[in-house]
This record gives C-alpha cells, structure tokens and sequence, in this order.
C-alpha cells in the first residue's frame, strides 16, 4: 500500500480491524538509521558491529533468559495457535507477514531453538530453528524496529505472550553487539548530558517557561506561574519535554499550570529531571531505564518536594506507574498519602470531583470529542483507586470539560486500543511510511466517528501519540491539530477567578462620538 | 518381549516428562521477574489474580475474545482430551473410582469431541493463510500425533475392542514394579501405546510447555500493586549505586 495522499483520501474507509493478504517482505526495507558510535558508547554499548558479535549475541539471548522471567517462558510457550496474527496495526498496514507478533518473535525464538534447546539443536529443520547469521542480525534490526511495543497482541495471546518483552529484549541484544538506533540512543545520550531529550539547557528552559507565561497572562489576565526548580515545593511535575515546545503539547501544559493555580497547589518543574520519557525501556535496557528514573528521584531529594505528578505521557506513565518504584525507589520521603507517583488526570479529577475549578463546558463545543487510548497507559499502567481507571479517569475528565464525547469502536478503544503508530522508538523521519501505514487502523476507527456523529476532534494523553496523529493526520484527510491534549480541553474550559472571560471580550464596544 | 519393551518405554517416558517438566518449572519458578510488567487491567489483589488465571485457564477467556474460531476448535479438542484422560483412570486403578463410572459414558464421546477440535485446528493451520505461514512441520506433527492417540483409541473404543482386562492388568502390573503380565500383541493397542510413550517424550522439550508456561507468565500472573510494591530482583541489586542528590556541576 503506498502511503494516503491527503487529496484522495476517502472519506470513509471501512473496517478498521480488516486483515489484508499477506505480502512477503513488503516492509522489508523500511528500516531506521542506525546510530552513530558516540550515541551507543554514551549508553555503555560497543559503537559498532563487533568482531565477535555472533558469540556475544547468543551467549546475551542466554543471559536475558535467566535474568527474566518472561523472556524465558514466552520463548518456550507459544503454541502458534494464529491468535495474535491480525492484532498488530503494523500488519494492518503492511501485509508483511513478519509483522505479524508470533512471526515478530519467531525471528529470535528460532535462533533461540537452535542455540538453547533440545529440538533445535539436533532437529532445527522440524521446528524452524536456525542459524544466527549477518542475516538474521540485519532482519532483527528491521522487524525489531516495526514493533511500537504497544502489547494489544498481547492481550489476544491466550498465555500472555508479550511480543513487546522479546522486542526489547531483541533491541537490547542488537545494541549489545553495537547495533543501536539512531533515534533512540541519540536521545537518551542527550538526556543524560542535559535532563530532556531536547538537549534543551536550563537557561532556554526557564526562558520558554516565561514566555508560556506569558501567554497565559495575556490570555486570563492572571499571573499563572509555571515554576521551574523552586525549592519547597509540593509537588515536583514531571512531563515530556515536548510539553515545553510542540503542538498540542505545550496547550496541556498550559493546562496543568491553569489547575495546579486553581487548586492551590505548590509545583514545580525541574530542569534537572525535565523529562517524562524514558527511551531506556524502548531500548530494553534496565540499566539505561534505572539511570534515567534515577534523575527524578534525585530532583525530587534535591527539591524537597512532597508529591511527584506525571504529565500527559504514555510510555513514561507505564515506566511511572509500573517500573518507577522498582527503579528508583523507596521513596520515603515523600507525603505517603498520595500515590507516588501520581497522574496529573489523577489530580485534576480530584480537583474537578472537589468543586475547586470553575468550569464552563460550552467553551468546548466546537470540539466533537473522541478519546484515542494511549497503548502503554491502556495496557502497561492504571490509574485511580478501581481497576480500569486508566480507561475511566482520562474520559470523566473529558466528559467534565466537554459536552461532546463519542467512543469509537470497542475493539480499538480500552485495552483493545491501537498504538497511534509511532511509539516503541518508532517515531522517527526516516520510519514516516511505517508510521502512516500503522496509523491505518485507528484512523479508520477515527473516520467510523466523523461519519457517524461528526467528530472533529481527538484528544490524548501522550506526547508520542500527539506528535505522531499532527504528524499523520493530514495523510488521512484530518487537520494537523485535529488531534488534542486532554488538559487542552481542561485548559478551554477552566475560568480562573478573576479572570476576564470571552464574554466580556465580545461585549460590543461603546461608540464613542 | 514386546511387553517388556513397552515396560521400559513406559517407565523411561515417565521419567523424562516427570525431570523434564520439574527442571522447567522449577526454571520458571526460579527466573527472576526484575519489572512489573502485568497487561492490564490487571487485578489490584492476589485473589482478583486467582479469578483472572482461573477465568484463563477453565474457559480460555483471552483466546475467546481474541478468536472465536481457534478457541471453539481449541476448546472442544482440550476439555475432549481431558475427560477422556480422567475416563482413562478405570485403567489404572483396581476398583474404579465413582466419579470416574460417572464420567465414562461421556468420555466415550468425548474422544469426538477432540477428534472434532484437532481436525478444526489443523484445517486452520493448512487453510487459513497466516497461520499457515507461523507453522513449521512440528506444529502439524504435534496435530497428527495427537489425531492418532485419539482415533486409534476410539477406534478400540467402537470398532475393534482389545483386550481392556489384560491390559489394565499389565498397567497395574507397570505401576506396582510387577511384570509378569503381558499386553495384548493388538497392533492398534500397540500404536496408541507407542503414540502416548512418544507425546510424554517430547513434552518437556516442545511446545507442550504451555502447560507449565501459561502459569508463569508474568504479563498475567502479577498483581496490579507496582506503586505500592518494590520488586528489585537479586540481579539488579548488584548493579553499581547511582548517587543521592544531584552533582555539583550538573547544577545550573
């Protein structure tokens, strides 16, 4: 499929769960450059293909094994039942049959067999067991690569076979051998160099964070802060950094900064820790993961802060929520009376089921809502004090801001959600045809709405997913800022006291003889 | 002869599937899980985990939602095959246990009720072009293993009886370490014997290790309780400490 063309777009495309033919090697050559050997030594990885690389390799599949669980079992436990081969949007998208997960996984459980197991070692024919060649490295590196990691197959697999565990696992025998990805080991060099993967020192922070300010006040009327390192403040925001500069990102911002005035509520970013993303678990490596957690936990000391707050972002809020406390915790010295951390939809709906934010739904309705399900908020964290609250929060917060909201397709929303196309690492320039063909199925469930109840806005709550869908969307016949941060619309809606409402904007002027 | 060699297959495959499958689980067991890595939503509680693991293994409820044609066909050949192991009691016990006279009748048919999965399952595997292309010939071998245990023993079922009374007395004889009986030389017997011995061989060493593996899967096994709960494994405690507060220089 070449990719949509804005103009011939159809407006209505169909089922979004329809399986194409299978197309062998149809994405074989989308592949992701590779990093440079100073991104990979600055991650504690080899910077090029090493001389005894095929050793090294297998002995690390060998050593993952017994490090983890769940490597080790999904290796051995897949029964090919065929059960998760139409659930992955980069096989919706590309017929390429090796983007189907059970195929994904079979690329390293086939040398796997051939190395570690009985019937691969003296029947590799009967089982589809096989060398480990240049080969093989170079088909790992593509199929690793079109995997966003986003587990919905994962949720079809009758024994929990996660293929976004051997993805990882996969990236981190690749970079192992001094094969990285330029997009991602790039970024987590910059972030251990300057705290975000902008690169984006203190001095251009604290100015940008002005200049919102700025903006704010010329919009309300109000001096609403957004703080950056104050010592003793309650709460220690923590949000991707694209938060600070992209469309629609910076409006969410905007909108923790309205609820956190409202509330009262002392906060503060950190320029040390100015990042949510954790691009270590894309890569697979727990060391790289721990290290960059670690900077939260050290502005947090550093800060005195009571209360650690996540932003709007998926893959960070499933490092947050799942992986933070194992990382880089005990945290004991922060106030055990909230969750640690805590979501920033967590606070807000408290704050909106409190009465303390003044809201006019009706500022919203030109936005015919929809709600996209991040894939790693959906299937790697939750939220709230009731399971599913992942699902929950974020819509009661919509629905509290909004007087239009329509659900797309139940087999794409929830934990069935699909990924936006570009997470997992993927949402890099050089993936953009990928990154449009895997958007196909959420874009089709997108247009099922617009068709039936006219929506004309979606919002999320990651910062990948908002990237990508201003990215894609025009692709599919969308505005580029048809998709929206969830805080964009709480931002609408919130009138802070004393502030100057449209109302009296609009109030026609006096002629003046 | 041929009831001695049987005797020693008999006793070897038990073995190797008893080691085999113990140094698994017991792999499994011992494995470390260094993240919480649950699909959610996942239970918040130990119980709501015993119910998710439950709801998996008695009605296949991911499989159900996933595919409603692999766990028809993978539904009928299981619960088939389970009934008709637990009717196979009778034949290793010298009274036969009440709830295995219940069962028995309904076993018989069961025994269908597997034949009709496998055959579901591999028409699947050679039709449906996706799994066709995610099957190596071990995956319909395993089928046709399978298809022969089953229809050999129907076939002893309903068409050609053996000698049922010699050959729960040559069991019985295996289990007490006493091999003065003689199985009946029934070539049909024989192969269904031999299918069985094969299928207990290979267990631990093939995909049949989703028996032991759909309880150790960590993406459904854990608890939904990661901000309560550390989990440092042995391995990541080694790793070297990274320092408290932030370091002088990096401060702006």
């Amino acid at each position: 499929m070449a990719p949509l063309d804005k103009n011939d777009a159809p407006k209505y495309m169909g089922d979004p769960l329809k399986i194409p033919k299978i197309e062998c090697g149809a994405s074989l050559d989308t592949n992701t450059y590779k990093a440079y050997p100073e991104h990979n030594e600055a991650l504690g990885f080899p910077g090029e293909l090493i001389d005894d690389w095929k050793e090294v390799a297998i002995a690390k599949i060998g050593e993952l094994a017994k490090k983890n669980r769940a490597f080790q079992v999904y290796l051995d436990a897949c029964v090919k039942c065929g059960a998760c081969t139409d659930k992955c949007h980069y096989f919706l998208g590309t017929g390429d049959p090796k983007n189907m997960p059970v195929a994904r996984q079979d690329l390293l459980r086939s040398v796997y067999r051939r190395y570690y197991t009985f019937a691969g070692k003296y029947f590799p024919w009967l089982v589809g067991a096989r060398d480990l060649t240049k080969e093989v490295l170079d088909e790992w590196y593509t199929y690793y690569h079109q995997c966003s990691q986003c587990r919905r197959c994962a949720v079809a697999c009758p024994y929990g076979i996660d293929t976004a565990e051997i993805s990882m696992a996969a990236r981190e025998i690749l970079d192992t051998v001094g094969v990285g990805q330029k997009y991602c080991n790039e970024i987590i060099a910059k972030l251990k160099k300057t705290g975000n993967n902008l690169g984006m020192n203190p001095k251009a922070l604290r100015a940008t964070l002005e200049d919102l300010e700025e903006d704010l006040e010329e919009e309300t009327g109000i001096a609403v802060k957004i703080p950056l390192d104050v010592k003793g403040a309650d709460v220690l925001l923590i949000t991707p950094s694209a938060d600070f500069f992209a469309e629609p990102h910076i409006d969410g911002l905007l909108g923790y900064a309205k609820v956190f005035h409202a509330s009262g509520v002392s906060w503060t970013i950190s320029s040390y820790a100015s990042e949510a993303a954790n691009f270590g678990m894309f890569i697979g490596s727990y060391e790289n993961m721990r290290e960059v957690s670690w900077r939260i936990r050290q502005a947090a000391k550093d800060l005195g802060v009571k209360r650690i707050i996540f932003g709007e972002c998926g893959h960070a809020w499933r490092v947050g929520y799942s992986f933070l406390n194992t990382l880089a915790g005990p945290f004991d010295f922060l106030d055990q009376n909230y969750p640690i951390p805590q979501h920033i939809l967590e606070f807000t709906l408290d704050e909106i089921e409190a009465g303390k934010l003044k809201i006019d739904k009706s500022r919203n309705d030109a936005n015919i809502m929809t709600y996209h399900d991040s894939c790693n908020v959906a299937r790697g964290s939750a939220m709230g004090p009731k399971e599913g609250g992942q699902f929950d929060v974020p819509r009661a917060v919509i629905k509290a801001v909004c007087n239009n909201f329509h659900e797309m397709e139940r087999d794409t929303i929830r934990e069935n959600t699909f990924c936006c196309g570009g997470g997992g690492g993927l949402l890099t320039d050089d993936l953009m045809d990928l990154r449009i063909k895997g958007a196909k199925p959420r874009m089709t469930a997108l247009q099922q709405v617009t068709e039936d109840h006219g929506v004309n806005k979606m919002a999320a709550i990651c910062a990948i997913c908002k990237t990508q869908f201003a990215k894609v969307m025009p692709k599919y016949g969308y505005e580029f800022d048809s998709i929206m941060s969830v805080h964009q619309l709480v931002a609408n809606a919130v009138i802070l006291d004393g502030q100057e409402t449209d109302e009296a904007d609009e109030a026609p002027a006096e002629e003046t003889p | 002869m041929i009831s001695t060699v049987y005797a020693v297959l008999f006793y070897l495959a038990t073995f190797l599937m008893v080691a085999g499958v113990g140094m698994k689980v017991f792999k499994y067991a011992t494995t470390p899980v260094p993240l919480n890595i649950v699909v959610s939503p996942a239970p918040r509680t130990k119980r709501g985990v015993f119910f998710r693991m439950f709801r998996e293994v008695i009605f296949f409820e991911s499989l159900f939602k996933s595919n409603k044609w692999i766990w028809l066909f993978g539904y009928l050949f299981h619960w088939g095959m389970l009934i008709v192991l637990l009717r196979h009691f009778r034949y290793f016990t010298l009274e036969t246990w009440w709830w295995v006279e219940i069962i028995s009748p309904i076993g018989k048919l069961m025994a269908f009720a597997m034949i009709a999965g496998l055959l579901g399952l591999w028409a699947r595997r050679i039709f449906q072009e996706r799994i066709r292309y995610i099957s190596a010939p071990s995956d319909h071998l395993m089928l046709a293993l399978l298809l022969g245990i089953a229809g050999s023993g129907t076939l002893m079922s309903y068409v050609t009886h053996t000698d049922i009374i010699n050959v729960k007395a040559y069991f019985l004889g295996l289990m007490r370490f006493d091999l003065s009986h003689t199985l009946p030389a029934d070539p049909i017997l024989l192969a269904h014997l031999g299918m069985v011995v094969i299928l207990m061989i290979i267990f631990p060493i093939s995909k049949l290790l989703h028996v032991p593996g759909v309880f150790f899967a960590p993406s459904r096994t854990l608890v939904d309780n990661a901000r309560d709960k550390r989990r440092v494994s042995k391995w990541a405690r080694n790793l070297p400490p990274l320092p408290e507060g932030i370091p002088a220089k990096e401060e702006k």
